[in-house]
């Protein structure tokens, strides 16, 4: 059942580091105390690079730019992986391969702020169950990116169907401080670094509610009750802010993986992203979080928000929403689906997550039924202003947004060209392209990546 | 006072289905696969539909509906559920899909567990589910017991079948309760069946693997007049399966699931089987689902497959509401090269009549043919759209109220700050 993946796919662990300057590596085993508290903050670097691409214009389409504006009848101009512009009106330049766009819409790229990709893999065997090192209820020790398995056939559904060119891998929710999360570019490679997004910050993952005080409370260790939670998560915050004013004053500290994530975030470094249901406990963190010096980017799942909209909308913290999920659990059972639109009323930061290797690939599909429920309530949301809820708050809340999220000059090209309005049941991505390289095309059956797991076996290369 | 009560009573009780309603200009689709038809009309009295189309004459009297610029179909029938036997999934006391502890399997009737009161009726009613095949889950042996086919009206009777099949688990987790493979799974299987045969001539012997209660439910199975739901995946296993009417010519099999039906699609057409198909798994997500593909209802629809939309393990206790988004998009994939999908008219058949057929009930649910139970919805769009919304329900001829807890919350948080008294004054 799926299920299980409700009740503990969403945790997340702070994972920070602190100090700055990457440490000389060869003097030290990196285990032991680092002399001057100076340590690598990126020992496993980004080898990601663009593949190449060619100058092009995708022209005669409806065009959302995904900070809210349409163009109708234009021409999406990339060169050299970066997004040239947007044009109405006049021929199309010189020096672009032309691709005739008419009847399509384009996007930039959605992006998933939680996704487990990778970390709870296709096939779902246990051998491959990476998400949650449920052996305490605080590991921000762990990091996600060493989870990720960089063969899950699930990146290219969520590409070809989904249209995502970069994603945020979380670890899991069994824990209130889950581990460090790694966000990638949806581009198959032979090991995580070669998916990494360069640049992106690291997030920490938390969580709140039944999942931490289920997986511990039944082992008969703390937390067993929300008040628990809590108190374990203060504790832990404390900690860190005494650990990060010791290396803030360049005492020497024995190197502590979590605290060192837990730093991260009290410096800023590293944003947090809360799995967090209901509205009173949404707003216990918001006041936890003052309490120790840090800031919330997001709260996920948080089918309450609508609940404290106003509140979030003032507090400036991002709500990662489902469409239409509910149910499956206590702390779920009030989630309605005017959630989405409700948040967006109030004025709050509105994303749309997934959580799954199958709702990834309809992200679309669950903004444009958050319209219509929003609709149906009085609330209008244009198509055009509805993708920011997919491309650029998602890449504001994992800060990216400088270099992707939108079609600005100058971002990276991560566009989808849709055979049909995006917000449609009957539409599918006709390309996509990430840094300007064209990574998925529908009509050429060469253009479909197939991960290692499935060559050779039943259904290799097929339409998916 | 008492008179006045009776008089009450008496006008409750005119049942509204007794009236005669006439739907009147809606785009009216029909249900059983054939085009929807412009400026249609829907006639229902007595709890059952009159005519449905074009050119239908409206009876004197009729209350009129107008349904212009509307979308008019029969309820959505979801293929395959747990609805009305979960609260909350996660809440144990409020979920009967299984009971891993008792010591019965094949004889665990759902009917009279099914609850109308479980918020997920509400809220499938008023996204314009009205019936639902509703399977119990195997606990602690491959059988699960007897499931149903139910309404979701806002009464306290919700079951139009009881009884309506047998479900049993193949495949991965058919072997894992059968003790940790496929051939412990087919001895249990042929044990089971072996000892309904001979419950069917009065034997239970002492060292009988089942219950009497259990061999007593499997007889009916084994003679033909129940269907057995067969949950099974990967194409090795649907083979398997089919081969199971060479010792049990009887057997009525449908197939649940069904991942990889597509590369048998012309054994599952030629055994005359039908499929609740899972409409968007394409991921490898086991190895019995390896060669999973969105593709995979249109090609088995091809081989000339009677499939329907099902949802096993899929939510399938609240969200048969994703049932019309499934159908919508198997339609898109007709835009895809290389996919197979399905028309508008067929996908929408898949959520209405082909359930229907498939349990039985063709006769009775899942169109607007005449005769049939008055199960109308009236959309305010294409009811396969993202977009669209329901703006009424009938079930049995008798209107349905959209309101769900869901649409209360709603409501009370329209303005989230409070106030001249707290929330929880308003309502």
């Amino acid at each position: 059942m799926r299920l299980t993946k409700f009740l503990i796919g969403t945790a997340m662990v702070l994972a920070a580091v602190t100090s700055p300057v990457a440490a000389k590596k060869k003097d030290k085993d990196a285990a032991d105390a680092a002399p001057k508290s100076s340590f690598n903050k990126d020992p496993y670097p980004s080898t990601y690079k663009a593949y190449p691409g060619v100058p092009t214009a995708v022209t005669n389409v409806i065009v959302y730019d995904g900070e809210g504006a349409k163009f109708v009848n234009a021409t999406v101009y990339f060169r050299d992986g970066k997004v040239e512009g947007i044009e109405t009106g006049g021929a199309v330049k010189d020096g672009y391969t032309v691709i005739d766009g008419t009847g399509k819409w384009v996007t930039p790229g959605i992006i998933d702020v939680h996704s487990h990709l990778g970390d709870y893999p296709s096939p779902g065997v246990d051998a491959n169950s990476d998400g949650n090192e449920a052996t305490g209820p605080v590991r921000p020790e762990v990091w996600a990116e060493h989870s990720v398995w960089p063969q899950d056939p699930g990146f290219s559904r969520a590409l070809a169907n989904g249209g995502v060119t970069a994603l945020q891998i979380l670890p899991g929710s069994a824990n209130l401080f889950g581990g460090r999360s790694v966000t990638i570019k949806n581009v198959y490679a032979r090991n995580v670094q070669g998916m990494k997004f360069p640049g992106a910050p690291y997030g920490l993952k938390m969580a709140c509610g039944e999942n931490p005080k289920r997986v511990y409370g039944s082992k008969g260790q703390m937390p067993q009750t929300r008040m628990g939670n809590m108190a374990v998560n203060r504790q832990t915050w404390a900690r860190a802010v005494e650990y990060k004013r010791k290396l803030d004053k360049g005492e020497t500290v024995t190197r502590d993986l979590a605290m060192e994530t837990l730093a991260g975030v009290l410096a800023g470094e590293i944003l947090v992203h809360n799995h967090c249901y209901r509205a009173d406990e949404m707003s216990l963190v918001i006041d936890m979080a003052k309490e120790f010096g840090y800031k919330v980017s997001t709260f996920h799942h948080a089918v309450e928000s609508y609940k404290i909209a106003d509140l979030l909308a003032k507090e400036g913290i991002c709500s990662a929403m489902w469409a239409d999920w509910w149910g499956f659990k206590m702390e779920s059972y009030d989630a309605i689906s005017e959630n989405i639109p409700m948040v967006f009323k109030a004025g709050a930061c509105t994303i749309v997550h997934s959580d799954d290797a199958n709702g990834i690939q309809r992200l679309n599909q669950d903004a444009a039924k958050a319209i219509g429920d929003g609709r149906r309530m009085g609330i209008e949301v244009a198509d055009e202003v509805a993708w920011t809820w997919l491309s650029y708050n998602p890449a504001k809340a994992l800060g990216i947004a400088d270099k992707t999220g939108s079609l600005k000059p100058g971002k990276m090209a991560d566009i989808v060209l849709w055979n049909g309005n995006p917000m449609s049941v009957y539409t599918r991505p006709d390309k996509v392209w990430i840094d300007g390289a064209l990574m998925y095309d529908a009509a050429n059956p060469k253009m479909r990546p197939v991960a290692d797991f499935e060559l050779g076996q039943p259904g290799e290369g097929d339409v998916k | 006072m008492k008179r006045f009560l009776l008089g009450c009573a008496a006008l409750i009780a005119l049942p509204a289905s007794a009236q005669t309603i006439a739907i009147t200009g809606g785009k009216v689709v029909i249900g059983d696969g054939s085009a929807p038809v412009e400026n249609g009309t829907v006639v229902i009295t007595n709890g059952r539909v009159v005519a449905a189309g074009a050119g239908v004459a409206i009876p004197a009297g009729a209350e009129r509906v107008d349904a212009s610029g509307k979308w008019v179909t029969p309820g959505i029938v979801a293929g395959f559920t747990r609805m009305g036997l979960v609260g909350v999934d996660a809440v144990d006391p409020s979920n009967d899909t299984e009971a891993r502890n008792s010591p019965f399997n094949a004889s665990l009737d759902m009917a009279p567990a099914i609850n109308p009161d479980v918020a997920a009726m509400a809220v499938n009613r008023a996204a314009g589910v009205t019936r639902a095949i509703v399977s119990p889950d195997a606990g602690n042996a491959i059988f699960a017991g007897q499931g149903a086919v139910i309404d979701t009206g806002s009464d306290l009777n919700p079951v139009t079948k009881a009884k309506a099949f047998q479900f049993v688990e193949f495949g991965e987790t058919g072997a894992r309760l059968a003790g940790g493979s496929r051939p412990a799974l087919i001895a249990a299987f042929k044990t089971a069946l072996g000892e309904a045969s001979d419950a069917a001539k009065g034997i239970f012997r002492d060292d009988a693997m089942l219950k009497r209660a259990d061999a007593l439910a499997l007889v009916p199975v084994v003679n033909g007049t129940m269907k057995l739901f067969v949950h099974v995946e990967s194409a090795p296993d649907i083979l398997m399966v089919l081969a199971l009417k060479k010792d049990y010519p009887m057997l009525s099999l449908v197939l649940v699931g069904a991942t990889e039906g597509w590369r048998v699609g012309p054994q599952i057409a030629a055994a005359k089987v039908g499929v609740l198909a899972s409409a968007l798994n394409d991921l490898p997500e086991s190895f019995e689902q390896l060669a999973a593909t969105q593709s995979n209802i249109g090609r088995m629809k091809k081989a000339g497959v009677e499939v329907a939309i099902g949802m096993i393990n899929d939510n399938e206790a609240r969200q048969a509401q994703l049932s019309m988004q499934y159908a919508g998009n198997l339609v898109a994939l007709n835009k895809v090269p290389g996919a197979t999908g399905l028309s508008w008219d067929q996908a929408f058949a898949t959520i209405s009549s082909v359930p229907a057929d498939i349990a039985g009930l063709g006769g009775e649910i899942g169109s607007l043919r005449a005769g049939r139970k008055a199960d109308v919805v009236i959309w305010d769009g294409d009811p396969l759209e993202l977009t669209s919304g329901v703006q009424a329900v009938w079930i049995d001829g008798v209107k349905q109220s959209l309101v769900s807890r869901q649409t209360r919350l709603r409501d009370r948080y329209a303005n989230p700050t409070e106030g001249a008294l707290p929330n929880a004054y308003d309502r």
